[in-house]
C-alpha cells in the first residue's frame, strides 16, 4: 500500500472539505476500498474515516417510507424489521452478497460505490481506461465473462458489480448528497450509477467532496418481492445476472411490474418500458418473452459473455413465471 | 489512542497502512489468527469486533481506536477450550489447521447471530425463527474457505456445538 495521511472526519462539513482535493478519499467500511488500495489501484494522498460521523440510523419517514443511513452496515440494514417486513426484495439482495463478515462491514454508501470486478481494472499492468484514462481497455478484445452486455461503449465495457443497488433500483429508493457548505442535493439510485461512455473512469455522479449521507425508501407498496441472483457458485459470488422484481396481481392482470437488473451493465439496469408492457396484461410464457426481447434489444455480448443475453432472457421469464404464479 | 485485545489494552500503530491484522500477528503477537488471502476472501482473519465477526485484513487499526476485539486466544485456551473447540477437536473440524482459528471465530459469532434469528440467504422466511440445518450452517459460514475440505466435519461440529449450548 502507498503512504497515505490519515484522518479522521469529525463531522460531515469536515469529511466534504477534505475529500474535496484530488487525491482525497473517504472511507466507511473499508471492505473495498482497502482491498484496491493494496492492488495499488486506488492510491489516495488523504484517506478521510468517514466512519465514525452519525450516520448509521434506520428511521421511518413521514410520508411511510424508509431513510438508512450511509453508513448503516449491510448487516444492520437486512435484519432491520421494517426491511424484512416491507422491503424484503432489498434484504434479500444484500444477503444474497459477499459474506456475513463482509457485510457486517460494509455500509450503504460504500456499497453503492463499490468498483468493478473487472480483471483488467484490479490489474495495474494492464491496459484500463477506467483505472488510466486513455490506456485501452483491455476486456473488449479479452477476458470479457463477467463483463456488461447493455449500455456499453468501445471505451468501457465493466458492470456495477452489487447487489444491494439492485433492489434499490427496483424499489426506486433516492440517493441522499451532501456538498461543499450546506448544500445537499437528492438523486434517483437508477441515475446514481453513470453508463461508461466516452468517459468510463466515472462511475457514479458524486463530484469532489460529495458525501453519500443515506437512502431513502418510498412507502412500500406490497406485491412479491424477488431477488434471484445466477452465479457461478451457490454462495460468495459475484452476479453474472441477477433480477429485483416488484410484481402485483389485480385479478388476472399485472398491476405492478418494477424491475431491475444486476451483472448486466455499468449499472444496476432500469427499462421503464418493461413495466408498460407488462402492466395491465395477463401473464404469459409470451408476455414474458416479449418482455425479454424489449430488455434485450440492444444487448450485445462481447464473445465470453455472450451467455449472459439468454441467461438474462430466462431469468427475467423465471422470475416472473414465480412472481405471477404462471406455468411456462 | 487505543485498543482492546481480549482484555488487555495496547496503543495503536502510528503507521496508518497496518490492517488490523497485521497489528495482531505482528505488532502484538497473538499470531492465532491468520492470513491466507489478504483481500477478504477466505476468512481465516476471522475476529470479533464488538461481538461482530469481521475480515481483520481489509480493516485498518487505526480505525478502531476504543474498539473491543475478541480473537481465537480470548475465545478458549488448550485448558478451557470453548464448547466450539471442543466440538471441533471431537468432530475432527479440521486436517492442516490452519483455518480453524477463523472458522471458530466465524462460529461463536454464528450462533449469537441465530439467536438473535438473523436471517440468511438460505432462510426460507426472512421473519420466521431459524432452523439450523445444515444447509444454513453452510450458507453463514460461507466466508471461511477451508483448503483440506473438512467442510462436513466442520457443519457437524458447529451442529454439535450448538446444540449443546441450548440444552
Ligand atoms: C470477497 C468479496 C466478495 C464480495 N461479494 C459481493 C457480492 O456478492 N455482492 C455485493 O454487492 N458486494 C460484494 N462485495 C463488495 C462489498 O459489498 C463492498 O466491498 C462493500 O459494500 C463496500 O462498502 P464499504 O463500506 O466497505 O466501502 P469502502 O471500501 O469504505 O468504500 C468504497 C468506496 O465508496 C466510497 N464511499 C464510502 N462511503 C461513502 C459515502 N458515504 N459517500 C461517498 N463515498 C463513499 C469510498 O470513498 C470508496 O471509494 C464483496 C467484497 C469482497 C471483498
Ligand atoms: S471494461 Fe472498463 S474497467 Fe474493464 S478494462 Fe475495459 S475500461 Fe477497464
Ligand atoms: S486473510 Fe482476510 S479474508 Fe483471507
Ligand atoms: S483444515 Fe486445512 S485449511 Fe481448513
Amino acid at each position: 500500500m502507498r503512504p497515505f495521511d490519515y484522518q479522521r472526519a469529525e463531522r460531515l462539513e469536515h469529511a466534504s472539505q477534505l475529500t474535496r482535493p484530488e487525491g482525497g478519499r473517504s472511507i466507511a467500511g473499508g471492505t473495498n476500498l482497502l482491498d484496491l488500495m493494496k492492488l495499488q489501484v486506488e492510491t489516495p494522498d488523504t484517506l478521510v474515516d468517514i466512519s465514525r460521523l452519525p450516520m448509521a440510523g434506520i428511521e421511518d419517514t413521514d410520508d411511510g417510507g424508509l431513510r438508512i443511513g450511509a453508513l448503516a452496515s449491510n448487516t444492520a440494514t437486512a435484519v432491520h424489521p421494517r426491511v424484512k417486513a416491507d422491503y424484503p426484495v432489498l434484504a434479500r439482495a444484500i444477503l444474497a452478497g459477499a459474506t456475513q463478515q463482509l457485510r457486517n462491514k460494509a455500509t450503504t454508501g460504500g456499497n453503492l460505490c463499490q468498483r468493478t470486478r473487472c480483471y483488467y481494472f484490479t490489474q495495474i499492468n494492464q491496459p484500463c481506461n477506467k483505472r488510466e484514462p486513455g490506456s485501452g481497455c483491455g476486456a473488449i478484445d479479452g477476458i470479457a465473462r463477467i463483463h456488461a452486455i447493455l449500455g456499453t461503449s468501445d471505451q468501457c465495457i465493466a458492470t456495477y458489480p452489487g447487489d444491494m443497488a439492485v433492489a434499490l433500483a427496483a424499489l426506486d429508493a433516492t440517493v441522499e448528497i451532501a456538498g461543499e457548505g450546506e448544500r445537499t442535493r437528492r438523486v434517483p439510485v437508477r441515475d446514481f450509477h453513470c453508463l461508461p461512455g466516452d468517459t468510463p473512469w466515472r462511475d457514479n455522479v458524486l463530484e469532489d467532496g460529495e458525501i453519500i449521507t443515506g437512502v431513502t425508501l418510498p412507502a412500500p407498496v406490497g406485491g412479491t418481492q424477488i431477488y434471484r441472483k445466477v452465479r457461478e457458485r451457490s454462495s460468495y459470488a459475484f452476479a453474472l445476472v441477477s433480477v429485483a422484481a416488484i410484481v402485483e396481481m389485480d385479478g388476472d392482470l399485472i398491476s405492478r411490474a418494477d424491475l431491475a437488473f444486476g451483472g448486466v451493465a455499468h449499472k444496476p439496469w432500469h427499462d421503464p418500458r418493461l413495466s408498460d408492457h407488462l402492466v395491465g396484461s395477463v401473464p404469459s410464457a409470451e408476455l414474458f418473452d416479449k418482455a425479454a426481447d424489449i430488455l434485450l434489444d440492444t444487448a450485445q455480448g462481447y464473445g465470453e459473455n455472450d451467455f449472459k443475453i439468454p441467461l438474462a432472457r430466462r431469468t427475467l421469464s423465471a422470475v416472473l413465471a414465480h412472481a405471477t404464479g404462471t406455468k411456462i | 489512542m487505543t485498543i482492546t485485545v481480549n482484555d488487555k489494552q495496547y496503543d495503536l500503530p502510528d503507521d496508518p497502512r497496518v490492517s488490523l491484522l497485521d497489528f495482531l500477528r505482528r505488532d502484538i503477537g497473538l499470531t492465532g489468527t491468520k492470513k491466507g488471502c489478504d483481500h477478504g476472501q477466505c476468512g481465516a482473519c476471522t475476529v470479533l469486533v464488538g461481538g461482530m465477526r469481521i475480515n481483520s485484513c481489509l480493516t485498518l487499526a487505526v480505525m478502531h481506536d476504543g474498539d473491543s476485539v475478541q480473537t481465537i486466544e480470548g475465545i478458549g485456551t488448550e485448558t478451557d477450550p470453548s464448547p466450539l473447540q471442543r466440538a471441533f477437536l471431537e468432530h475432527d473440524g479440521y486436517q492442516c489447521g490452519y483455518c480453524t482459528p477463523g472458522q471458530i471465530c466465524s462460529a461463536t459469532a454464528l450462533l449469537d447471530e441465530i439467536a438473535n434469528n438473523w436471517p440468511s440467504d438460505a432462510s426460507d422466511d426472512l421473519e420466521a425463527a431459524i432452523d439450523l440445518t445444515d444447509e444454513e450452517i453452510r450458507e453463514r459460514m460461507s466466508g471461511n474457505l477451508c483448503r483440506c475440505g473438512a467442510y462436513v466435519n466442520i457443519v457437524a461440529a458447529i451442529k454439535a456445538a450448538a446444540k449443546e449450548m441450548a440444552a
